[in-house]
């Protein structure tokens, strides 16, 4: 069999562009055994373009992106629309992929787009090589403890 | 008036983002452990591998580049209104490897999830952490027919250092998915402290 796999009962692929994702079926879902290529061409709506034109290295799963309250006013693209109106409050870059259903790769080109209009801001990353602050830690940990 | 540089504006601070990696074998309970604690449903993202470069998948000869995705389930624990705390689980296949190391760039720890049915799925993840001296805790997940076995038992089996904590658990319980968080961060606090003062 060359046939490539399915993504299996459950986890459709919904296409991309706006519809949220269904959310993984708690606890019983089989986690990254889907091989199957997605059915829309992914890059579309970046105009084929696969990375970032500028900023996207600082774009890990985790940075957070937001919204600038007071971005100028014009016409954007649907897809840049979906992620400013998702990202009012800050919003990691691994949460706007999986809740507009867009991969990972396309969306990091979205919202490169959006930090070079000015349209979002993001937080200066530290250096990942940097061994995170004891206080962070300690805050961390205080945190986990309090669920 | 909003200033030049988007990173100064005087508008309301961006939380710091942290994350800790679930590691293990298929049908470990990663995603289990995950949703037990995140203040979310767990989340679905999907990378792109598009190129041959990963050396993961050949596709040489292949005129049709193919597209193969990875999902990452993942999910999020507000600890305070500055910290925020992501739980990303680790793609279930080896050949998904180029994913571990962007999921580690940056990690506080890992959890690595052991399934005493199957403890050899996860030398892998146990192996990686090493590597990378990346703190991690292995969390003996507890299944229905499966034999108990020690802590000791499980230690020896996996060979990890005396220093890494190894804790049972049972991922379907919040309480002790946290507590496995708890044993987590308290390890990396201590490692930390050692890496300062050694």
């Amino acid at each position: 069999m060359t046939a490539p796999r399915g993504r299996g009962p459950g986890t459709p692929w919904a296409g991309g562009r706006g519809h949220p994702r269904t959310e993984v079926e708690r606890g019983t879902a089989p986690v990254g055994d889907s091989t199957a290529g997605p059915l829309v061409r992914p890059y579309t709506m970046t105009k084929g373009r696969t990375r970032p034109d500028s900023d996207g290295g600082r774009l890990d799963l985790i940075t957070l992106v937001v919204t600038v309250a007071d971005r100028e006013d014009r016409t954007r693209e649907p897809e840049h629309e979906a992620i400013l109106r998702l990202c009012c409050k800050p919003v990691s870059v691994a949460e706007v992929s999986a809740r507009l259903d867009v991969p990972l790769t396309v969306v990091r080109v979205l919202l490169s787009d959006l930090l070079a209009q000015g349209d979002l801001r993001t937080r200066v990353a530290a250096p990942v090589t940097k061994l995170p602050e004891k206080k962070v830690l300690q805050a961390v940990l205080d945190g986990i403890r309090r669920l | 008036m909003a200033s030049a540089d988007s990173d100064t504006q005087p508008t309301e601070a961006i939380p710091h983002a942290v994350k800790i990696i679930v590691a293990g074998g298929l049908g470990a309970g990663k995603t289990t452990l995950v949703s037990s604690v995140s203040e979310i449903a767990p989340l679905s993202t999907e990378e792109l591998m598009t190129e041959a470069s990963y050396g993961v998948d050949d596709l040489g000869g292949v005129e049709d580049k193919t597209t193969t995705t990875v999902a990452l389930d993942f999910g999020r624990i507000t600890i305070s209104k500055d910290i925020v705390l992501y739980l990303f689980g680790t793609p279930g296949q080896d050949r998904f490897w180029f994913m571990w190391e962007e999921l580690a760039e940056g990690a506080l720890g890992a959890v690595v999830l052991a399934d005493t049915r199957r403890l050899d799925t996860c030398f892998h993840a146990v192996d990686f952490f090493e590597r990378r001296n990346l703190p991690f805790v292995v969390a003996v997940n507890r299944f229905e027919g499966a034999t108990a076995y020690s802590e000791e038992e499980v230690r020896e089996a996996l060979d990890v250092s005396a220093s890494v904590p190894v804790v049972m658990a049972d991922a379907r319980e919040r309480m002790s998915s946290k507590e496995v968080l708890v044993q987590l961060v308290s390890h990396v606090l201590r490692s930390r402290q050692a890496a300062l003062s050694g």
